[in-house]
């Protein structure tokens, strides 16, 4: 972790200079339903955050902030600010297409494409422009290398990405996203449809991508959160359902001892 | 491919931390018998301020295993030596302690003209230093064989501290003057027998980290 994250913490505001991502006083509507409710929090750049909590609390919705994912949902509002680098996300001026390229997503079902490894990875770098072949030969290497999965795939490069293992699938959805050099990496439960030695796999390829990258996960596995995360933001749902940030802190300090009691009862599994 | 290499890594990390503790407490064995035979104060007062280190390194690895266990869910063996370096740095602390201990009847002791020459203490002294060298050694290399024949070794250490005791009482007999440095020098092979059974404490926890049995190897005679 390069970020001396224990030494800072004010309010939710990291208290660092490599803030990567952060929202201000954030509100999510879906019509006339609130979603999420006044979060503020900063996530450190190379680090990985989780964002944890349960069900239908927010945290997937949450996440899609972060690349304007929601915008395909019709009806959805948002009120407050979200910074990527210190610029407004939801400005006018934004290009959305550039915005997912910078932040890249990683899916809770690996979903390759009905194409071949090569094609998968190359896929992304054709759509913004890269034609030739032996540039694309190099990023595909790259971004395999990577996704820790080169060795594995080498020599079926040309061969269906959907003959691979479900932990083999989402390396390479996680190589596809680096294929267009992205500074963050959003992942939306990138393990639950995997076996626990490619949960770890994932985890450990996790950890080498963030010395790199900035990685926020969610995640409704406790363990995992606590296994591969630099910082944890545990999210709630009020009476109303609306689902507001009850703390967040280095996850350490958040699995031994965190400071508010809601914290503590869930992930001492007294609810939720 | 090994996966979880984080995990490892500060795992790892923490073994190493009980080495470094274990050759802390080893140097404070060995400069307390020196300070004693030197009649060194400040050495006695280094010891004693250089303890709080130790102290202080048993609290960072403790700090380090409850987050192992809070974040990393441990299994079968990885959480087994989780819980014998528990169990080794109290063990390892309270050696210091002992060491500690002496240095503070060296500062008792001042500058009173010495009863006799040393000879069986520091003889303790080296013994119970190497065999918590090679307690120690055991536990990184996870050897129980070598674990199990160390305690043997404490009756060497209990037949030297009869001895030392056998002789003092002469003395004291003898003259009754002798009473107060012949004491002191009692207590400090007291210390010195006790951190050897402390050793065999740690040799049964790592037979225990290696095996997954608690048993109790070589009951000391005292």
């Amino acid at each position: 972790m390069k970020v001396d994250i224990d030494t800072g913490l004010l309010n939710n505001r990291v208290m660092a200079n490599d803030i990567r991502l952060s929202t201000n006083q954030l509100n999510l509507y879906y019509g006339d339903f609130q979603a999420l409710r006044n979060i503020t929090l900063d996530i450190p750049e190379r680090a990985i955050t989780a964002i944890i909590g349960p069900s239908g609390c927010g945290k997937s919705t949450f996440l899609r902030v972060f690349n304007r994912m929601n915008d395909l949902i019709t009806g959805v509002r948002i009120e407050g600010r979200v910074e990527l680098d210190g610029i407004d996300i939801y400005d006018k001026e934004i290009d959305v297409v550039e915005l997912r390229k910078r932040v890249g997503m990683v899916f809770q079902k690996p979903n390759p494409f009905p194409m071949s490894v090569f094609e998968n990875v190359a896929y992304g770098p054709k759509r913004h422009g890269i034609k030739n072949r032996i540039e694309l030969e190099n990023i595909v290497e790259r971004s395999l290398r990577q996704a820790a999965l080169w060795d594995e795939v080498e020599d079926k490069l040309s061969q269906s990405a959907l003959a691979l293992s479900g932990g083999q699938q989402q390396r390479l959805c996680i190589a596809r996203v680096l294929a267009v050099e992205p500074e963050v990496i959003l992942m939306d439960e990138p393990c639950s449809a995997l076996d626990p030695v490619a949960t770890l796999r994932i985890e450990d390829l996790m950890r080498t991508l963030a010395e790199n990258y900035t990685i926020v996960i969610v995640t409704h596995n406790m363990q995992q959160a606590a296994r591969a995360s630099d910082m944890a933001a545990f999210l709630m749902m009020e009476d109303d359902r609306a689902g507001t940030l009850v703390e967040y802190g280095p996850t350490a300090e958040i699995f031994t001892n965190p400071k508010d009691k809601r914290t503590e009862d869930y992930i001492t599994g007294r609810f939720g | 491919m090994e996966i979880r290499t984080t995990f490892r890594k500060k795992l790892k990390e923490i073994q190493d931390d009980v080495l470094v503790m274990g050759s802390m407490v080893e140097k404070a064995i060995n400069q307390s018998i020196k300070a004693l035979k030197e009649r060194d104060i400040t050495l006695a007062n280094r010891i004693i301020e250089s303890d709080k280190k130790v102290n202080m390194k048993r609290f960072e690895i403790e700090e380090k295993c409850i987050q192992l266990i809070a974040t990393q869910q441990p299994m079968a063996s990885d959480l087994r030596i989780i819980l014998a370096v528990f169990n080794i740095i109290s063990e390892v602390e309270r050696i210091g302690d002992h060491a500690e201990g002496i240095a503070k009847i060296v500062l008792m002791i001042g500058d009173e003209p010495p009863l006799k020459p040393l000879i069986d203490i520091p003889r303790m002294a080296d013994k119970t230093v190497d065999m918590l060298q090679r307690s120690l050694d055991a536990f990184v290399k996870h050897d129980s064989e070598s674990a199990k024949k160390i305690p043997v070794e404490d009756d060497e250490v209990d037949g030297l501290y009869d001895q030392v005791f056998r002789e003092l009482l002469t003395f004291m007999a003898e003259d009754p003057k002798t009473i107060t440095r012949a004491t002191r020098l009692i207590w400090v092979a007291h210390n010195l027998e006790r951190s050897a059974d402390r050793v065999t404490n740690i040799c049964e926890r790592v037979v225990y980290m290696v095996t997954g049995k608690m048993e109790e190897i070589g009951a000391s005679k005292y």
